[in-house]
């Protein structure tokens, strides 16, 4: 065995067959297919998850156009399709990051202490949905929604709140918000001046991605065009006040979850990727200063090679297409890093504790494709917020992966694999089709206002749906295996009613004791930069988040500005 | 002849999770309903309006969001001040069993959770409606 040093300047194949023994090969594999085909098979479909025939057996046919050099390379290498990182899991491991939030900040923070307590390495924030609207928990149509499915945040106090004790210069915190995710940012970035954390200190992420809502997961407040402006804003104010934030998210889960293929998933996916590059691009700046900023998020989905193939061949897409297209010089710029969350719709109500198992073997391809984060969702959520048992295993599932199976120690264990190389290349392939079907319809947000991705999804979803009611598709314990008479004998976590009593008293005393002027002129300030692109929101919002004018209070003023989007409905 | 079943699928609140809704939606029109959805972000003044100009026997809500102990028993209530209240008023998301049980005793039909079949909800809206229509005959 040579040294790394020499391996790298041979050319190494995966394919090492001569021509002459590949075409030999194919022989031999007709002939023994001849002799299979005579043989029985069960009565099933055998179909991925996304509903693609999967091949009987992969040989070496099946990779001879893979050249490793060109389309694999070396972990931390371009084109990164076997990691972002050169020690991958030997460096670092993945990080631990369970998505939670509920209630009040002050239940909340309770909740990140108990996870960080066992053993949980970033935090990641569920907000409620009047947040995620931008409704203050006391406006009329935050009614009975306030902390139900995340935690309510209207204001830099609730944002104190949610953080204390818990210093912003030690831990990464992922923010799942969307339209209004500059005034988030703006709130953490107030509240970790108030710990005496700088700005440039603060690490993590915000997912805004506001393509994906119109795609997927329809939270919209503000069109498209306008909802680009604020994401170029941010990508410019961040390079500067926060350099080392993750400023976008670019988020397949959510598509995922809407019903998409794989396939639909990493090619809208990375379309949004790209549509923001080009929107930053556009709006003056340089490529190589906001890209090594974007990071990605993914579903886990229950097809264990389709998933890791996807991860694979996203990181080689967006290597590709940011170092050829897009001229991006730095290698940072290149690398496709990403959080994973296992499947929530593929948990199921009945026996819940079999999500247990789903979840697992979802982390673990999520593992084996190279993630930089995980989330495991837990076994109750088909019901309700997961409790804390049901949180700790799903952690525990993390920890198991991590140090009991062994898959951490090597880095990118399926590569040459013919079946995982074979899926690789051609969901590759399906993206790029994708992306020209795009681009003829005249980019993403065309194709958006078109509702093309979005019927892609939603016939997508009833396939599968239909696929399920006739039993193509077996979904243990719902339409196999079903247990006559369940009971499901589970804890559910109860929200407490007077979550929005408390909210209300918070907002009464902020707005009481805060400057009204200033904060009037600081939502005045807001107005006219919405007016004005050559103003950058971002300061305005900082300097109102820090004289106490509330979340809705602001996002109200850019609704009157911005106006509101409206989908047509279609199913 | 009999007219055919006419129903409302809503998405109240603000929640935009539609996977649901649009899924059962198109269910219900291939089992020969006429099916009208609202889209998203409804309030419920919104969702009865509709239901009361569509003249629909059913409507169906999908709430993933948490919040359906306030929003089916506004739109209930809203439908019953209208004169619908003979309309079937159901629906479907992630809802604990104990609220189940509790918006049932406030007149609520049933509400489906994950895993539930197309055919399953389709009979249940057929029987119901049949049901409604001829106890209103009887009147």
């Amino acid at each position: 065995m040579g040294k790394a040093g020499d391996t790298t300047r041979k050319k190494v194949r995966v394919s090492a067959q001569k021509p002459q023994s590949v075409k030999s090969l194919a022989a031999q594999y007709a002939k023994w297919r001849e002799k299979v085909d005579a043989l029985p098979v069960r009565d099933v479909r055998f179909i991925s998850v996304s509903g693609v025939e999967a091949p009987f057996l992969c040989t070496p046919e099946d990779v001879k156009n893979l050249d490793y050099e060109r389309d694999l390379g070396f972990p931390g290498e371009y084109p990164f399709t076997r990691g972002v990182r050169a020690n991958m899991y030997r460096g670092r491991l993945w990080t631990m990051r369970q998505f939670s939030g509920f209630g009040t900040a002050k239940d909340t923070n309770q909740r990140y202490k108990f996870l960080l307590e066992k053993g949980q390495t970033g935090l990641s924030v569920a907000f409620d949905m009047p947040t995620i609207m931008g409704y203050d928990s006391d406006h009329p149509r935050s009614l009975g929604e306030v902390g139900r499915c995340g935690v309510a945040i209207s204001c830099l106090e609730n944002m104190k709140t949610l953080f204390d004790g818990i210093p912003l210069d030690k831990v990464s915190t992922s923010m799942t918000i969307n339209a209004p995710a500059s005034v988030l940012l703006a709130f953490y970035i107030a509240v970790g001046e108030s710990q005496g954390v700088p700005s440039h200190k603060l690490t993590g992420t915000i997912q805004n991605d506001i393509l994906k809502e119109y795609i997927a997961q329809k939270s919209f407040i503000f069109p498209p065009k306008p909802s680009m402006r604020i994401i170029t804003d941010i990508l410019r104010f961040a390079k500067d006040h926060v350099p080392r934030w993750n400023t976008i998210s670019i988020s397949g889960y959510h598509i995922r979850e809407a019903g998409s293929t794989a396939v639909q998933e990493l090619a809208f996916t990375l379309a949004d990727g790209f549509a923001y590059v080009e929107a930053g691009i556009k709006a003056g700046l340089d490529v190589d200063e906001f890209a090594p900023r974007l990071s990605y998020f993914f579903n886990a989905h229950l097809d264990f090679f389709e998933e890791i193939a996807k991860y694979r061949a996203a990181r080689r897409i967006w290597a590709r297409h940011m170092k050829e297209k897009y001229g991006a010089k730095k290698p940072e710029s290149w690398l496709l890093r990403f959080h994973t969350q296992t499947a929530g719709c593929s948990l199921t109500a009945q026996q819940p504790e079999n999500n247990i198992v789903r979840t697992a073997f979802q982390a673990l391809s999520a593992v084996l494709g190279g993630t930089q984060s995980l989330h495991t969702s837990s076994m109750d959520e088909t019901l309700a917020l997961p409790t804390e048992k049901a949180v700790k295993i799903a952690l525990r599932t993390q920890q198991l992966i991590a140090y009991e199976t062994g898959v951490a120690n090597v880095i990118d264990p399926l590569a040459g694999s013919y079946y995982v190389e074979s899926l690789t290349d051609r969901m590759e392939r399906e993206a790029e089709a994708y992306f020209e079907k795009i681009e003829k319809l005249g980019g993403v947000v065309a194709a958006i206002e078109k509702g093309f991705m979005q019927r892609e999804i939603g016939d997508a979803a009833y396939k599968y749906q239909q696929q399920i009611e006739k039993k193509e598709r077996i979904v243990v314990g719902v339409n196999k295996f079903i247990d006559e008479h369940e009971t499901i004998d589970i804890d559910i976590l109860k929200i407490d009613p007077r979550v929005e009593d408390d909210q209300a008293e918070t907002l009464k005393m902020v707005r009481e004791r805060r400057d009204g002027v200033a904060a009037r002129n600081a939502l005045e300030e807001i107005r006219a930069a919405c007016r004005d692109e050559g103003i950058n929101l971002m300061p305005k919002i900082l300097h109102a988040a820090k004289v106490e004018a509330t979340l809705g209070e602001m996002i109200q003023v850019m609704r009157e500005e911005f106006g509101e989007y409206r989908e047509p409905p279609i199913f | 002849m009999k007219r055919k079943i006419r129903v409302l699928i809503a998405k109240p609140g603000l929640d935009g999770h539609d996977r649901g809704a649009r899924v059962v939606a198109a269910a219900l029109r291939d089992a020969g309903m006429e099916v009208i959805y609202t889209g998203l972000h409804q309030t419920p003044e919104m969702i009865a309006q509709t239901a009361l100009q569509e003249d629909v026997d059913v409507v169906g809500m999908s709430i993933h969001s948490g919040a359906h102990m306030t929003l089916f028993p506004a739109v209930k209530k809203l439908l019953d001040e209208n004169g619908m209240s003979d309309v079937l008023l159901h629906g479907g998301g992630v809802i604990p069993e104990d609220d189940i049980k509790e918006l049932e005793k406030m007149g609520i039909g049933r509400l489906f959770g994950p895993g539930t079949s197309s055919e399953e909800l389709v009979n249940y809206i057929r029987e119901e409606v049949e049901r409604r229509r001829g106890s209103a005959e009887k009147e």
